[in-house]
């Protein structure tokens, strides 16, 4: 045999693996596909992803003709600011990783420290370890996973609930796939008080912003997935208002988006109200006309040139009443 | 005893059959997962067939998906446990059931030295039966 390398035994060399047929059979490829469809902007995940499910179809041919193939840890850590998309890229990734036969349930298990940390002694052992079962062949996301650390109390249970994680990543890496996900800065520290957990995660996957291209594409999908549509004077509106929210401080990327859709169909909602008219057209009922989008208090701000729109805008404050409909205000001013 | 060869003592389901394997058990709670069941682990070092209330290792698991941590369980039960009968349930709550729709053995003493016949003279000349454990005559704890 003169094979440039050495074959273990047991392994003949015209052993011949089709990755195409198996591509196919696993019907990875219209998860990835749905992925790409469903999912705006997200590049650097996407590729991670993708890599993923190549190693673990290479890992399955390996092993069908008799190669070394070691179960890879899949634990990752999601880090990203809020809205970006990681609870909902973690639900996809259990449903990839079942599909390539990694997980046998593909659900998602969705926990907070509230539901791994006890309040007594001897309290948290039992719970975390129940919600460890639940997760059994299936995907555990710990959202805010730097709040079960809390070095500033040393009687903490938290440090209790992070070994008994370790313990089931490591014992258990067949059964489960822990998904960690929070800010990027709290999250280093978390990593850096827990060596520990950091060596056991194999993928640390960044979510970056939206650009607002990129917003406006998901405000759309939103929209038409409400069953409402923009009018077309509305889609600039629109773009201008995702141009100022995104310089806003705490801008919460799509979920911002979503409040903001939220906020125009309330305003849809009171100025079909308020025009009096007893018979409207589907078209009324599902437009978003510009004056929704303009109220916005975003627009009362800064250089004024949008702030006059034809129709006069409809008040951001109860009638008869200071107070605000919808105070803004307060939630965007910045950190002291 | 002639009926029942080698002793093994045969309550709930697939008694009469070789011990499962750890592979068959997660087959079987699969099963019961998939149905809803919530699924608890008992042992009793008392088997016998009134003995209906065992002990429980544990609080009842439900909304479970994967078979995996029950068997972590029993795994556990069976090594704080290793000479006692462990049974595990699954309890169906639909209105109507409300019952444990399935129980098996999955863990058994080494030897089980099964029961004796006991013979009571009553009144007159009546005799009655009654069936008693060999092993129950020493204290709980050391009885197998």
């Amino acid at each position: 045999m003169d094979a440039a390398f050495d074959l273990p035994d047991g392994i003949s060399p015209g052993a011949q693996a089709d990755l195409r047929a198996a591509y196919e059979a696993s019907q990875v490829g219209a998860v990835l596909e749905g992925l790409e469809r469903d999912l705006v902007g997200l590049a650097p995940v996407k590729t991670r992803i993708r890599e993923i499910a190549a190693l673990l179809l290479v890992d399955k041919l390996r092993s069908g003709i008799g190669l070394a193939a070691s179960a890879p840890t899949l634990h990752m850590c999601f880090t990203g600011n809020p809205g970006t998309g990681k609870t909902t890229v973690a639900v996809r990734m259990a449903e990839i990783l079942a599909r390539l036969g990694y997980l046998r349930g593909g659900h998602l298990v969705a926990a907070t420290r509230d539901d791994l940390v006890g309040q007594y002694i001897g309290h948290t052992a039992p719970k975390t370890r129940e919600v460890l079962r639940r997760a059994m062949g299936g995907v555990l996301f710990i959202d805010e996973a730097y709040y079960l650390y809390r070095p500033e109390n040393e009687r903490d249970y938290g440090q209790e609930a992070i070994e008994i994680l370790l313990q089931a990543m490591e014992n258990e890496r067949h059964d489960l796939v822990v998904i960690l996900a929070g800010y990027k800065d709290r999250m280093d520290r978390f990593f850096q008080s827990n060596p520990g957990m950091a060596s056991r995660i194999a993928h640390h996957i960044d979510f970056p912003d939206y650009t607002e291209e990129e917003l406006f594409a998901i405000g759309e999908r939103m929209l038409s997935a409400m069953q409402y549509r923009f009018a077309p004077a509305a889609i600039p509106a629109f773009r201008e208002y995702i141009a100022r929210r995104i310089r806003q401080p705490r801008c919460a990327n799509a979920r911002s988006i979503r409040n903001a859709l939220d906020r125009a169909r309330l305003r849809h909602a009171n100025r079909l109200f308020a025009s009096g008219h007893a018979n409207l057209s589907i078209g009324d009922l599902m437009t978003i006309e510009p004056e929704d989008i303009r109220a916005s208090r975003l627009f009362d701000s800064g250089d004024g040139e949008a702030a006059g729109s034809a129709s006069p805008p409809l008040p951001d404050r109860a009638p008869g009443t200071d107070a605000p409909l919808f105070n803004t205000r307060g939630l965007f001013r910045a950190p002291a | 005893m002639m009926t029942n060869y080698g002793n093994r003592i045969t309550q709930g389901q697939f008694s009469f059959l070789p011990d499962l394997t750890d592979a068959q058990i997660l087959a079987q709670l699969k099963y019961a997962l998939d149905r809803g069941w919530a699924v608890n682990i008992e042992y009793t070092d008392d088997p016998h067939p009134r003995n209906t209330y065992w002990e429980m290792y544990g609080l009842p698991m439900f909304d479970l998906r994967d078979p995996a941590g029950i068997l972590r369980e029993i795994n556990g039960c069976r090594s704080a446990f290793p000479n006692s009968y462990i049974r595990v349930t699954a309890f169906d709550s639909t209105r109507g059931w409300e019952t444990p729709r399935m129980s098996f053995i999955v863990n058994r003493p080494r030897h089980e030295p099964g029961f004796r016949l006991v013979r009571e003279e009553a009144a007159g000349r009546r005799i009655r039966y009654t069936i008693a454990p060999y092993a129950v005559d020493r204290p709980e704890g050391e009885r197998y």
